[in-house]
């Protein structure tokens, strides 16, 4: 039945596409345009090292909401909820992947040896296991009982568990920012002034492998095709002998393990972390997944990026106030004049 | 004759009890909290008026989500312009901004004002919005709702930033009614300030009831079931000569003008306005009172305002004094003071807010998702699914 | 020939659908004349439901037009198509389950009501007024199509034929000049079938012109006089039933198969 009002509305943004819509376009397009005019002077003010730090520092922001945003289009593509709670898995893969450091004997000023690399990647593993697993549990326990509930129940659960998650960890550590141990050498190499550092490389490098990887997951393996299926139309993956909760839970786990990866990253990228990280970082990323066009994991990539990128050089050249009611402008416009999101392949509608 | 037939028995309103219920505890209130605290009422009432606030927020928010059906996640923002529409409007502040000059509005003709202003808002926001699918514009309204309380801040020129704007205009009633309640002889006052917490609770309790029967009008009116029509099956609502976009434009405006409504009152009440009090979290707040205390139904709403209120502003609030007390009785008083980690009991029960709060809306929402006074529509909804979906009693048979 | 004086109420002119690749409505033309029981057959999947869906706007068509009583209403929203007097009702019933009988055909005169904002709000006399008239009109419609024991009912706790009589009734409501019935007759039994049928004159007879689905083709010749047969979205034939019933291409495409 939803495929009548999709029509509706897509005659309706047809409508709009027209003369109209034309008009609008050209306004977002001047906007962007200004903007860009107004950055560049900018940039061309402050130097071209300057700039370069800043695009450094902007990709790995972008590299860490890319693997959030990931989470939040996975989800709503398979089961059309916003997952209020996946800001705060991110949060949780800080909080906990912090504790785990120490464990595995990275300590703030120790060398860092062959021995530090394998258990940085156990530490990466671990945390994101975890959070996979907290994020079965969460759609166990709080969205699959309600998935046929009308959409507003499962939406008030999910600010419930953020709001339990978030109180998780109020508790262990307090309301205070939180020091994260600063365990990647501080080398680098400098190009025209700038220098990239080996945390730049990181966060980057895991990034892209595991947006590669997640590709590649999604478009190969047997329950990545299901996943596809699934969100295309649940009841024709049922009527194929898909098993709609296996393949939901392993949604919510993939994720939540990309969150987790992102948690451990802001952790070792910007050493520190806050209770209500979750919150307004979960935010930003599920702007970046809408700006991508939701449901889309290439779009949520890309919009993660972009985004990313956006508060980054708006802190870094304008008045860092303002960055978020900027992300939050673009999500308002995207929404209004291009409601399928910058890649739009795919219209989420149902 | 046939009137008689569909106007009687079924067609009762089944509220009427609770609507007397809710009178009744109204009335006396104020005088069982007079006896209770030997005269001392002034805090309690404070208190109280200041959840009547919350009570409009629930009812304004309720014809948006549960008349209309459309998820609004920014409502704070409609209450933020409200209540910093009275601090331009009816304040001393006016002349530190460019504008150079103090504006002071009657607090009543403001509250008409904002209304307006916070609707105008609501439909710049909605109409593009409201033609695409649902979640959009909650996701719309959430981002709008993080834009605005920004924006109050960050234009420090117009609205001295985080410090907020203080000292507004007390508002004054045209006439009052003194007596033995407020300590005086009974005697008729012209032009009276309102500054007692007592006649700020009169003033909201009648506002609340005139927005009840206003928004009760409007439930059974054709708009009304124009709204119940559209949030069941928009496709069959036009197809019956509904003009949906304008039936859900109107409900969205008309939430925002009692949030603006709200704001202007509390922003009067507390002579004060600043940023950080309408964050997602007052408009998650707001959201949480609707839903548990039942959607679409106007006392069910009502008393999920006031049960939240008492649970985050008053028990919440308290709960780390009385764990000291119970602590301390018992014997274990080393568990008052911090040692390493753990910050002493008071700040550790303080530091569960986030998380009780969390909990009760998961549990609530799992075990009865109807919230405690629903509707009888959204009752049945919400236990049977809706439309073509499968019930959830079929779906556990088949997964299991 | 006394057909050709009457005037169409409603032209259908050279409409296409396409989803995709897929062509639902292939240039299809034909003309419903003011007061009579026009029909449409065609197998499943021929692309029935999507003219309808057409023609009140819910799906605009691709290419063509759709001329309500001299005036194209192609591209018209389903709301403005229901104002100017086109009802429907759905192959899958879409009752408002959870409102009564009675509100689901109140609701169906939404667009004829003038009470505007203020007066929903204060309840003024002229609401007042209009909300008994709206009432009065709502069971005089559900004791038209004979469910008026179920007027406080919630639709969904409807038996199934009484749920296609209220959606009928909810069309009736809108005070339509053209009624569509999308296959109103699924799933009754041959006597129900009948009683139905009963109904579709008594509409007509008030003056409505029906424009229906049907499936069986023993129901549809014994109510209309002229017919239009679409097979893969084509129009493969238009006449009187005995034009249609002797027609090859649609023997072939039709009848050949369930006979
Ligand atoms: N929203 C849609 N998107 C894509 N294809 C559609 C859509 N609606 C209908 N179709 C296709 O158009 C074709 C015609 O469908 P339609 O429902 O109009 O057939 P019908 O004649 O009403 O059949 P039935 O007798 O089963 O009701 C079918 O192949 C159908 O799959
Ligand atoms: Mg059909």
């Amino acid at each position: 039945m939803g495929t009548i009002g999709e029509a509706v509305r897509r005659r309706r943004g047809g409508l709009r596409a027209g003369a109209a819509g034309r008009i609008l376009d050209f306004a977002l397009i001047a906007i962007i345009a200004i903007f860009l005019i107004l950055l560049g002077t900018k940039v061309v003010a402050q130097g071209g090292s300057f700039f370069l730090q800043i695009l450094t520092f902007a990709v790995a922001n972008g590299g860490i909401y890319a693997l959030i945003a990931l989470g939040y289009t996975m989800v709503y593509g398979i089961i059309e909820l916003i997952n209020f709670a996946h800001g705060d898995v991110f949060a949780f893969g800080a909080f906990l992947s912090a504790s785990l450091l120490p464990i595995f004997g990275l300590r703030e000023g120790g060398t860092f040896t062959a021995g530090s690399v394998i258990a940085l990647l156990a530490v990466f593993g671990l945390t994101m296991l975890s959070c996979g697993i907290l994020n079965i549990s969460i759609e166990r326990i709080a969205y699959r009982p309600l998935r046929h509930a009308p959409r507003l129940a499962p939406l008030i659960t999910a600010v419930g568990v953020s709001f339990f998650l978030e109180g998780v960890l109020f508790l262990w550590k307090g309301p205070s920012n939180v020091h994260y141990a600063n365990i990647i050498p501080n080398a680098g190499f400098e190009i025209f002034g700038a220098t990239i550092g080996a945390k730049d490389l990181l966060v980057i490098g895991v990034s892209i492998v595991l947006v590669i990887g997640l590709a590649l997951f999604v478009d190969r393996t047997r329950l990545g095709k299901a996943m596809r299926a699934t969100a295309q139309d649940r009841d024709a993956a049922l009527l194929m002998g898909i098993d709609i909760d296996r393949t939901i839970a392993a949604t919510f786990f993939i994720g939540a393990i990309l969150a987790g990866a992102g948690g451990t990253m802001y952790g070792l990228y910007y050493n520190t972390s806050v209770f209500d990280l979750g919150f307004s970082a979960g935010l930003v990323a599920f702007t970046a997944a809408v700006f991508g066009g939701i449901g889309n994991i290439y779009g949520a990539a890309i919009g993660g990026l972009v985004i990313g990128m956006i508060q980054s050089f708006w802190d870094g050249y304008f008045d860092s106030a303002w960055t978020q009611v900027v992300i939050f402008t673009i999500l308002i416009l995207v929404l209004i004049f291009r409601p399928t999101g910058l890649l739009g392949m795919r219209v989420p509608e149902k | 004759m046939l009137r008689q037939f569909w106007e009687g028995g079924p067609r009762r309103d089944p509220n009427t009890i609770a609507y007397v219920v809710l009178l009744v505890a109204a009335i006396f209130f104020p005088i069982l909290v007079n006896v209770i605290t030997g005269g001392n009422s002034s805090a309690i009432m404070t208190i109280a008026a200041d959840a009547g606030v919350y009570v409009l927020l629930a009812i304004g928010l309720n014809v948006v989500v549960g008349f209309a059906g459309l998820l609004d996640l920014g409502y704070a923002a409609f209450f933020a312009i409200g209540a910093y529409t009275y601090a331009f409007l009816a304040s001393d502040h006016m002349r530190v901004t460019p504008l150079g000059e103090p504006i002071h509005i009657s607090f009543w003709i403001v509250l008409l004002i904002a209304m307006f202003v916070a609707a105008s808002f609501g439909v710049i926001l909605g109409a593009p919005t409201l033609r695409l699918r649902g979640d959009y514009l909650a996701i719309v309204t959430l981002g709008f709702g993080e834009i605005v309380p920004r924006v109050f801040r960050n234009a420090s020129s117009w609205t001295s930033g985080v410090n907020g704007i203080s000292a507004l205009d007390i508002p004054s009633l045209p006439l009052w009614l003194q007596g033995p309640w407020s300590g005086d002889a009974f005697a008729f006052v012209t032009d009276f300030k309102v500054i007692s917490s007592l006649a700020y609770y009169v003033i909201m309790v009648i506002l609340v009831i005139i927005c009840v029967i206003l928004v009760r009008n409007l439930h059974r009116s054709r708009l009304g079931r124009a709204w119940m029509a559209v949030r069941e099956d928009e496709v069959a609502a036009a197809a019956m000569g509904v003009n949906t976009v304008a039936v859900k434009l109107l409900a969205f405006s008309i939430g925002a003008a009692f949030s603006g409504f709200a704001g202007t009152y509390y922003a009067g009440k507390l002579s004060l306005v600043s940023p950080e009090n309408f964050g997602f979290s007052v408009s998650i707040t707001i959201l949480v009172m609707v839903v548990l205390g039942g959607m679409g139904n106007i006392p069910g709403v009502i008393t999920g305002a006031l049960l939240i209120y008492y649970v985050i502003f008053v028990l919440l609030q308290q709960l780390p004094e009385y764990a000291v007390n119970f602590v301390s009785s018992i014997g274990l008083s080393g568990l008052v003071r911090s040692s390493g980690d753990y910050p002493g009991i008071a700040e550790f029960i303080s530091r569960l807010k986030f998380l009780v709060f969390g909990l009760i809306l998961v549990i609530v929402m799992l075990v009865r998702p109807q919230g405690l006074l629903p509707s009888r529509q959204r009752e049945q909804e919400l236990h049977k699914g809706v439309h073509d979906e499968p019930v959830i009693e079929d779906v556990t048979a088949e997964t299991t | 020939m006394t057909v050709e004086v009457i005037p169409p109420i409603l032209r259908v002119d050279h409409v296409t659908k396409r989803f995709g690749g897929l062509v639902a409505v292939d240039d299809v033309t034909f003309d419903v004349k003011k007061g009579e029981i026009f029909a449409l057959i065609g197998p499943n999947g021929a692309g029935k439901t999507t003219l309808f869906n057409g023609i009140t706007g819910i799906f605009p068509p691709t290419t063509g037009r759709v001329i309500f009583q001299d005036r194209e209403i192609t591209g018209a929203k389903p709301h403005q198509v229901a104002t100017l007097g086109i009802a429907r009702t759905f192959q899958n019933i879409r009752l408002f389950e959870y409102m009564s009988a009675l509100d689901n055909v109140r609701l169906g005169q939404h667009c004829r009501m003038h009470a505007k904002l203020w007066d929903s709000l204060f309840k003024t006399p002229v609401e007042r007024a209009e909300e008994r008239r709206v009432s009065d009109r709502a069971i005089e419609l559900l004791q038209f199509v004979g469910i008026e024991r179920y007027t406080h009912t919630y639709a969904r706790n409807l038996p199934y034929g009484s749920q296609r009589r209220l959606e009928i009734a909810r069309a009736l409501a809108t005070n339509p000049a053209l009624l569509l019935l999308d296959e109103p007759a699924a799933g009754f039994t041959p006597q129900e079938k009948v009683e139905l049928m009963g109904l579709v004159h008594k509409i007509v007879d008030n003056g409505v012109t029906v424009f229906l689905i049907e499936h069986d083709m023993k129901v549809v010749m014994g109510v209309s006089r002229r017919i239009v047969v679409l097979d893969h979205g084509e129009k493969i034939a238009e006449g009187t039933p005995e034009q249609v019933r002797n027609d090859q291409r649609v023997i072939e495409a039709y009848l050949g198969k369930q006979h």
